[in-house]
């Protein structure tokens, strides 16, 4: 357990190369605390998405070291799969497995992971989808639901395994402008709930209600931390300045 | 075919009338093959023809058959090689895949037959005999499966591979984020959904197998075209033996295609809503 003073997400020096010439991130350290909501913005190709993957390893950092929850990520004795349990992933694209139910879907982990009973797993599916509004589509295929649906059934699966931190990774990109709310109120319910949330988004109306801090990163590297509002009316830094010129209207 | 266009009470219309769609290719098939049947029955040199080919029937089916479930193993072995993290193990795999694709069948039957296979098995037998005082028979019409087997099974070690990296990276990732591990994604993620790019090919490698199992009649082995070879050249009856051999090859090959046309639709219909 994480003692009250140690951040429940630590990247120390996190450097990513791709190809060992493409820096896709430089350099980046970052702590978020327990029940903290962190909002990641900047142009795209910046590299935030590289940052976000590397909290859970689906990216692995080419120095620097990733502390997550106390487990050293970075680390070769670490259980990786045991960790990834603990932070759940949303992703831009969904990804749900299209040969399983919605309720399958939430289900799988839980019991190959959890070791949970079919019964158990199910009741804690069907827990989820209650929270995200939509338990009666439990027995749909995924690719019968809408886009704001199949990524809100992404979350309950995530949520299903009960972690310590969220993931979201641009979780509005891929919906239809109709969509985006329902998503974002289930976001903006979790974050209320106390869990602890990075999310990389181009949704500053849910940074600005929801995030503790808003990080702005340039180029891989973090330019400028800092209170949503102030970032917002009173970037410290050009390049933070010149990118919401660009964004807000 | 949205540039098909016809005309019907002089206006242009994109409906195509019957005659037009009709598999009128399946109804001159089935009519030459009514006329071979026809023959084999009324006409005397294609009756001895059918008498004397017929009996390669077996080995030919026996040999698709064990060829086909070997090819499968190794297929299944060779393909997954190729992903493998370990460096050993990938490059083998690979470097087996690459000779095989790389060199035509004919060659290959000869080399795999009279060559390696004999000296793997001596080998084989020479520790044998020496830790258990027992050999190893490899009967002359198994050599020649396992033959096809080996070739067979670096082309269907492609089409495993290929299923598998054809489902999207975002269904591993999504899989491993939820703390499922490699072999359990791979299980419950990948697979299943990799199985339906991965079984119609695999059926048509079977119909495949089946049309080269002819090839093993360079080495003797007495199944339907080398009995027609047999046929033919001691009775010099040439169109009898080689047009009865080919009426059973199409028939094999004919119905086992519309068979696997059935699978495949039955295999599509039972993923209810899925795409």
């Amino acid at each position: 357990m994480t003692a009250p003073n140690t951040p429940m997400i630590s990247l120390q020096g996190v450097s990513k190369t791709f190809n060992r010439t493409i820096h896709a991130v430089r350099d980046v350290d970052l702590d978020v605390a327990e029940g903290e909501v962190v909002v990641i913005v900047g142009p795209s190709g910046s590299g935030k998405s590289t940052v976000l993957r590397c909290i859970n390893l689906l990216e692995i950092p080419t120095t620097g070291i990733v502390i997550v929850d106390g487990s050293n990520l970075t680390d070769v004795a670490t259980d990786l799969d045991h960790v990834r349990a603990e932070v759940g992933m949303v992703f831009q694209q969904f990804n749900l497995f299209p040969h399983l139910t919605v309720l399958e879907n939430i289900t799988l982990a839980q019991r190959k992971v959890r070791g949970r009973s079919k019964s158990e797993a199910s009741e804690m599916g069907m827990r989820q989808l209650t929270r995200v509004g939509i338990p009666d589509k439990a027995d749909a295929f995924p690719r019968q639901l809408s886009g704001g649906q199949q990524q809100r059934v992404a979350i309950a699966r995530a949520l299903a395994m009960e972690p310590r931190v969220m993931l979201f990774d641009e979780p509005t990109s891929a919906l239809d402008p109709e969509m985006v709310k329902e998503v974002l109120d289930v976001m903006l319910e979790l974050a209320s709930e106390g869990m602890t949330m990075v999310v990389v988004t181009h949704e500053m109306g849910f940074a600005k209600a929801a995030a503790d801090r808003l990080v702005f990163i340039d180029e891989g590297e973090i330019v400028e931390v800092g209170a949503p509002e102030e970032v917002f009316s009173n970037p410290s830094q050009d390049r933070t300045r010149a990118f919401f010129d660009k964004i807000l209207y | 075919m949205s540039e098909f266009r016809s005309s019907r009470d002089g206006r242009i219309t994109d409906e195509r009338p019957w005659w037009d769609t009709f598999p009128w290719w399946s109804v001159i098939i089935l009519a030459v093959l009514v006329w071979m049947g026809f023959q084999i029955i009324v006409n005397d040199d294609y009756g001895l023809a059918w008498e004397r080919i017929i009996p390669g029937l077996g080995l030919t089916l026996r040999s698709t058959i064990y060829a086909f479930g070997i090819a499968l193993g190794i297929a299944l072995i060779a393909g997954t090689g190729q992903m493998s993290r370990n460096v050993i193990i990938r490059n083998l795999a690979r470097t087996y895949v690459e000779f095989v694709r790389g060199i035509p069948m004919l060659p290959l039957i000869f080399t795999v037959a009279l060559i390696l296979v004999p000296e793997f098995t001596d080998l084989l037998n020479t520790r044998l005999n020496a830790w258990f005082g027992w050999e190893f028979n490899l009967s002359f019409e198994m050599r020649a499966t396992v033959t096809l087997a080996v070739i067979y099974g670096a082309y269907m070690a492609e089409i495993f591979r290929g299923g598998i990296q054809s489902i999207p990276p975002g269904q591993t990732e999504a899989g491993r984020s939820l703390g499922l591990n490699r072999r359990q994604t791979m299980r419950s993620v990948v697979l299943p959904q990799a199985m339906r790019a991965i079984i119609p090919p695999m059926g048509n490698d079977f119909i495949a197998i089946l049309k080269d199992t002819s090839l093993l009649s360079v080495l003797g082995a007495l199944e339907i075209t080398q009995r027609a070879r047999q046929f033919s050249a001691s009775t010099f009856k040439f169109r009898e033996g080689y047009f009865v051999s080919a009426f059973i090859y199409l028939v094999l090959t004919l119905s086992l295609s519309v068979l696997l046309g059935v699978l495949e639709r039955r295999m599509t219909r039972d993923r209810k809503g899925e795409r």
